[in-house]
């Protein structure tokens, strides 16, 4: 039984037409884990994301979600373009510390610039303020650090990992780079094959340290490293 | 940016004038004020008529036609095109009847809303709006169309209610749309409703027309088709236009 404050995913199956994309995709998340989801691409780690928001409802399975908000920063930052930097953030949330959001992600100062003056980079941290403005309780993000800078990457990644922990959200993290997942994450689960199937969760605290862990996952899944190395 | 505009400004009026001009050479030469009056006769009646009142009340009349007309064809149209433009399997179901609704010839409609209707505003009145829907339904369809998934997704992700979903997520992309129907849909409403008045009104600047056409009074017809041509030119400049200006000033300013 889903304990009431954890995130459940269970896929039985998936398929696009007649063709499987996912088989026996299960996982479970408490209050305040975060887990990274890693995979090559096109293995169906955002139909995975997509049916924990609730998305995609056709496939065979359940997802339990804890009650309250979930905040989303989908791969494109997906900001409404007719509305302030600001504003976007306060679509989702009445009321949200606007500013001290924005500030937190780098963007102090931008609340009346409009989205098609950010850049692709400054645009992914305003939706990342948006997630977070909805405090909510599962946060999913679907390749949130693609097209910034290692720097900045860390720093997000840090951001939202302590935010994680100090406001209990479960984080399923979707991404193609390992260094933040290996930095942030409490469990590592690695999708692969065709249909792709869960085939690994290593919890973190399994290994002594990150390099442990990378040494690890990369004799397992050589394919992470090409994909570690593909840009975005 | 101000001279060009300027520059543009003198234009039209410069061509404005030579118009005038024209007609006036063209009513001088032809010499036969009753059927072409020079261009202060025409403006003499205009003057004649709005201090009588008469002008004034016939226009305020069709103006009050037009605006019921509009507002209802916008208001049944947008709504049939929004969920034709979203629902194929209403699209389907509905696209027959609109390809016959839009090939309808007005003056079927109106003849058949009189007949079964009886001669009454409610009858004129959803003459012109049956004419009128269905090219806002297939203009508002297309804006339907073209709404970004990505956006409805987000929407749904972070649960918006229905009413800030539509005004702040979904009206803003079919602004241009409805403003393109908007715009078309009061020039095709008001020389519809002339037609309506004429077959079938007591009052109203196409009952008019029917008299002064009666008479053969050349220079009042000139009069109230210009006149009236001029109030709607007005009523787009000073609301549609700057309400249009409004939904789109995003896509201009950063």
């Amino acid at each position: 039984m889903p304990g009431d404050a954890a995130l459940e995913v269970a896929i039985a199956a998936k398929l696009y037409g007649a063709r499987p994309v996912l088989r026996d995709v299960r996982f479970r998340a408490g209050a305040g884990e975060v887990l990274a989801l890693l995979g090559a691409s096109g293995t169906g780690k955002s139909t995975t994301l997509r049916i924990a928001m609730g998305l995609d409802t056709e496939f065979e399975g359940h997802v339990h979600r804890p009650p309250g908000r979930l905040g989303v920063v989908f791969q494109e930052p997906r900001l409404l373009p007719w509305l302030s930097t600001a504003d976007n953030l306060r679509l989702v949330a009445d009321g949200a510390p606007v500013s001290d959001l924005l500030a937190e992600v780098g963007l102090a100062g931008a609340e009346a610039v409009m989205p098609r003056a950010l850049s692709l980079g400054m645009a992914r941290r305003a939706a990342l303020a948006r997630a977070l403005a909805v405090r909510p309780t599962v946060l999913v993000l679907d390749e949130p650090f693609a097209s910034l800078d290692a720097q900045r990457t860390a720093a997000l990644a840090t951001l939202v990992a302590r935010q994680a922990r100090a406001q209990g959200i479960t984080v399923l993290l979707a991404t193609h780079d390992l260094a933040p997942a290996l930095a942030v994450a409490d469990r590592i689960l690695v999708l692969a094959g065709h249909p792709a199937t869960l085939q690994a969760d290593i919890p973190r605290t399994e290994y002594p340290d990150a390099a442990a862990l990378r040494g690890e996952l990369l004799a397992r899944f050589p394919f992470l490293e090409s994909v570690a190395e593909e840009p975005a | 940016m101000m001279v060009r505009v300027a520059a543009a400004l003198r234009d039209r009026v410069v061509s404005l004038l030579a118009l005038l001009a024209l007609w006036w050479l063209a009513a001088r030469i032809a010499g036969t004020p009753r059927l072409l009056p020079p261009p202060e006769q025409v403006l003499a009646f205009l003057w004649h008529g709005l201090l009588a009142g008469d002008v004034a009340r016939n226009m305020g009349v069709t103006l009050l036609r037009v605006a019921a007309a509009f507002l209802l064809s916008m208001a049944v149209g947008s709504a049939i095109g929004y969920v034709t433009g979203r629902h194929r399997r209403a699209d389907a179901l509905a696209d027959p009847w609109i390809v016959v609704a839009l090939n309808l010839p007005a003056l079927v409609v109106i003849l058949l809303a009189y007949v079964w209707i009886g001669l009454n505003e409610l009858a004129a009145i959803t003459a012109v709006a049956i004419v009128k829907v269905p090219t806002v339904i297939v203009t508002v369809r297309e804006g339907a169309r073209a709404l970004d998934p990505g956006l409805e997704e987000l929407a749904l992700a972070y649960r918006l209610p229905p009413l800030r979903r539509l005004r702040r997520v979904t009206l803003p992309q079919l602004a241009p749309y409805l403003a393109a129907a908007g715009r078309s849909g009061l020039a095709i409403t008001w020389k519809i409703v002339l037609i309506v008045e004429l077959l079938g009104r007591p009052d109203g600047v196409g009952f008019a027309l029917n008299l002064l056409f009666q008479d053969f009074d050349v220079a009042g017809i000139i009069a109230y088709g210009l006149g009236f041509a001029a109030l709607m030119l007005l009523v787009e400049a000073t609301l549609l236009q700057p309400w249009e200006r409004r939904a789109n000033a995003w896509r201009r300013g950063a």
